[in-house]
């Protein structure tokens, strides 16, 4: 294997140096996994997507940027920033300091609330958005790297719109926090530009506010987590896989899904020890020295795959009208797997999660990964099932409340919204009144697509196609959730 | 007897029918007869004649004391019927009460603007849709309700009064200036529908003009050049929407041609230098 990937022809340099470390990583074995668990991982019904063997850094890391705007960076040389130019540099400079899963950072900030300070003249400023937008592109690569805008108007917030419009990159990916007080014109200009390129998707503000009391970030593919803070780990159960282990819907209730819950919350207990106590990140890290990071706001999450599956199964629904999405019947059940989850993981106390989550890890409706098989993303109507867009909303929304660190959908829209994309507002509008949390959309005519929450350009994936080289790992994963999940084959909202 | 309005269809998203995003009520029946016309099933209420029957292959249609009956459960949406009908219509028809329409849009409202009615021509039906516009308006105030006409019923009558007051806005068509051309295209006069368009403007209730360009048949800069002049000094949008032969009734087709990008163009040019500040090409 190592050989393979030293000589591999078909990964950049920077993919090889990753691809080695992760096989030095794998080549020991320092957690502690009870049989039950390792029966579970050798199944495929728990993974940890890819973590490797010993954790030396938390997952997802969620730096509060305003602090380091206030006061520079003493371990990284940096003064506070005067002008537009020293601001986007220091923040450049400190990204390729923050690690994570990826080894590139998958929070950059609410960059249009760091750079407003600096807008004087806004020709100057754009420049200065567009090269750091670049220059983030070219040099973090790989688009699990989420910048947060909103959910207030600035002038930098709609420059950066603007930018991303005109570049059609994937990296980095956007949200737009979006509550009462976004105005009308910030909110259309972000549809415009997500009509063109994919992003930004529309958090809503009020429920994340609410749920992380105070300030949050939109980090990787859409999870929400705390300022100053982060996600340890991220173990996921394939619900669908699980199911199957059930005899019947009340069996998996009451028996199958306690049981393997309990292994879940003992490996993300496990792992975040690792990082925690024996790693020695938050002994050594810089960003914890100088304030960014406290570990009291870091968590651990608790995803699933395959709720669509994992329902269909144990109803046995196959005619449409039974199946998740249509039957409320099937609805219901659903419903009640989400809440128990949630009640499960409310009720373990852990000293592996921070006092700011009172101790416990929070539920995360995972979007899957490339290799996934018969599992949909998280709580979401599978591909190719999709009911008419209100129904689809009004389905979907009560799962939102229970993942607080991510779920969301995505909607594609035909070109002629193009030309009323007020029209899109009106429907995002209703879905957060609906209590959705989180709204993805893009256009059929997009280069830049969502795959399931990450981006991906079209072409760079007909590259790979063709057994080319390209830049960012997401590329990879973009084509194998094409192939194997039919995750470019969304249905088409138009008229 | 309460009111009943004869709809042939409801979009319950709709992009294209006033301003954010509706629900598009379309009303069966108009009083003209356009040889572009996209959906000529609406033209006319069916006649009860029978002769789609046979060509239905679910047998979701059927004749009862002399009055066709159509099983909606049975419907496979294939359009055979409404392709075989000789009479301009479908018997695919829904009878409504306001109810019924407040029930479908009770639905949608959290993501939505408002509903638009359309058709065939809406205005057909004021009395019904005047009642659901009052009880929309009750209802939901924050809802706006907009009609989309062909101008062919001279809104100024008395017997429209209540129609136009509760309505928000007026989407209005001016498919030609000219008299002839106007016959000729549509069936009917196009005197009235000038008199909508002066009479719409200055009760400040006209959103947008909506202007199909035909190459050919019809002076389109003409049209243009005088609608432009008279919607300038309001808000008032206009759409100059290019001629498309899909929907089309087949015998109609040689005789209408679509424009080219480059005239489209040139009208929305002609549009802008006359004042109007907002247009659209579609
Ligand atoms: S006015 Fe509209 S519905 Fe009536 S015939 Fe003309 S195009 Fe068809
Ligand atoms: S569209 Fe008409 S012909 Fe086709 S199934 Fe329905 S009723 Fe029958
Ligand atoms: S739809 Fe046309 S063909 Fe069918 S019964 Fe009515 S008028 Fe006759």
């Amino acid at each position: 294997m190592i050989l393979e990937t030293i000589k591999s022809q078909k990964i950049t340099f920077e993919q090889k140096v990753v691809a080695l470390a992760r096989l030095a990583e794998g080549s020991i074995e320092v957690l502690n996994k009870s049989e039950a668990l390792k029966k579970y991982i050798e199944d495929g019904i728990i993974c940890d997507l890819f973590e490797g063997n010993a954790p030396y850094r938390p997952r997802y890391i969620v730096p509060d940027y305003d602090i380091f705007m206030e006061q520079g960076s003493k371990f990284l040389n940096i003064d506070k920033p005067t002008n537009i130019w020293e601001a986007v540099h220091g923040l450049l400079i400190l990204y390729k300091h923050v690690p994570s899963i990826t080894t590139m950072p998958v929070y950059l900030g609410n960059i249009d609330y760091l750079l407003e300070p600096f807008i004087k003249d806004e020709d100057e400023a754009y420049l200065a958005i567009k090269l750091f937008l670049k220059h983030i592109d070219s040099t973090i690569t790989d688009s699990f790297c989420h910048a947060n805008i909103g959910p207030k108007e600035t002038k930098a917030g709609l420059l950066i719109l603007k930018a991303m419009r005109e570049l059609e990159l994937p990296t980095p990916n956007l949200t737009i926090k979006y509550t009462e007080e976004t105005t009308g014109r910030i909110s259309v200009e972000a549809i415009k530009t997500a009509l063109v390129t994919a992003k930004p998707s529309f958090a809503n503000d009020k429920i994340f506010r609410d749920d992380f009391k105070g300030e949050y970030g939109i980090v990787s593919c859409y999870n929400g987590l705390k300022v100053g803070g982060g996600a340890n780990t991220l173990v996921r159960v394939r619900l669908g896989a699980l199911s199957k282990l059930a005899q019947s819907k009340e069996d998996f209730l009451i028996r199958v899904l306690p049981e393997v819950s309990k292994e879940m919350l003992d490996y993300i207990d496990e792992r975040s020890r690792f990082i925690i106590e024996e790693s020695g990140f938050y002994e050594s890290s810089f960003l914890i020295k100088e304030g960014l990071l406290e570990k009291e706001k870091f968590t651990g999450l608790f995803g699933f795959v395959g709720l669509a599956e994992c329902v269909n199964n144990l109803l046995g629904a196959t005619e449409k009208k039974e199946r998740f999405g249509y039957s409320d019947d099937a609805n219901a059940l659903a419903l009640e797997i989400v809440s128990t989850m949630h009640k499960i993981i409310a009720n373990h106390k852990t000293q592996y999660a921070g006092e700011f989550f009172e101790n416990t890890h929070l539920l995360h409706s995972q979007v899957g990964i490339d290799t996934d098989r018969n599992e949909s993303p998280g709580c979401r109507i599978p591909v190719g099932e999709e009911p008419e867009i209100f129904e689809h909303i009004m389905k979907s929304a009560p799962f939102h409340q229970y993942c607080p660190s991510g779920i969301g959908d995505i909607f594609v829209f035909d070109e002629t919204y193009k030309s009323n994309p007020e029209a899109i507002l009106d429907i995002i509008k209703g879905a957060f009144e609906t209590n959705l949390r989180f709204f993805s959309l893009y256009s059929d005519t997009c280069d830049v697509v969502r795959v399931t929450g990450y981006l991906v350009k079209k072409s760079e994936i007909e590259k790979l196609d063709k057994g080319e080289q390209v830049l960012r790992d997401t590329t990879i994963l973009g084509k194998g959730a094409r192939d194997n999940a039919k995750a470019l084959g969304r249905k088409l909202r138009s008229e | 007897m309460s009111l009943k309005g004869k709809v042939n269809k409801i979009i319950k998203f709709s992009n294209v029918d006033g301003p954010g995003n509706r629900m598009a009520i379309f009303f069966q029946k108009c009083n003209f007869n356009c040889e572009y016309c996209h959906n000529p099933e609406t033209i006319n209420l069916c006649k009860n004649c029978g002769l789609c029957i046979e060509g239905c292959p679910t047998k979701a249609l059927n004749l009862k004391e002399k009055k066709i009956e159509w099983n909606e459960e049975l419907c496979c949406e294939c359009d055979k019927c409404t392709k075989i009908c000789p009479h301009n219509s479908s018997p695919k028809i829904y009878s409504y009460t306001i109810d019924d329409l407040l029930e479908k849009i009770e639905k949608v409202k959290p993501f939505i603007k408002g509903i638009t009615v359309s058709g065939g021509e809406s205005t057909l039906q004021a009395d019904f849709i005047a009642e659901l516009f009052i009880q929309v308006k009750k209802k939901w105030p924050k809802l706006t309700c907009f009609v989309d006409t062909n101008g062919g019923v001279n809104l100024k009558d008395e017997k429209y009064k209540k129609l136009v007051e509760n309505t928000d806005f007026f989407m209005l068509d001016i498919k030609a200036w000219d008299k002839v051309e106007h016959l000729n295209i549509t069936g009917k006069d196009v005197d009235t529908v000038i008199e909508n368009l002066y009479f719409l403007r200055d009760i400040n209730k006209l959103f947008e003009v909506r202007s199909v360009i035909v190459s050919e048949r019809i002076n389109n800069r003409l049209t243009v050049e005088h609608v432009s002049r008279i919607i300038s000094e309001k808000e008032t949008r206009y759409k100059i929407i290019k001629y498309r032969n899909y929907g089309v009734r087949e015998n109609m087709k040689s005789n209408l041609f679509s424009p080219t990008d480059q005239e489209l163009k040139e009208l929305e040019e002609i549009a802008k230098e006359n004042g109007v500040k907002n247009t659209l090409i579609i």
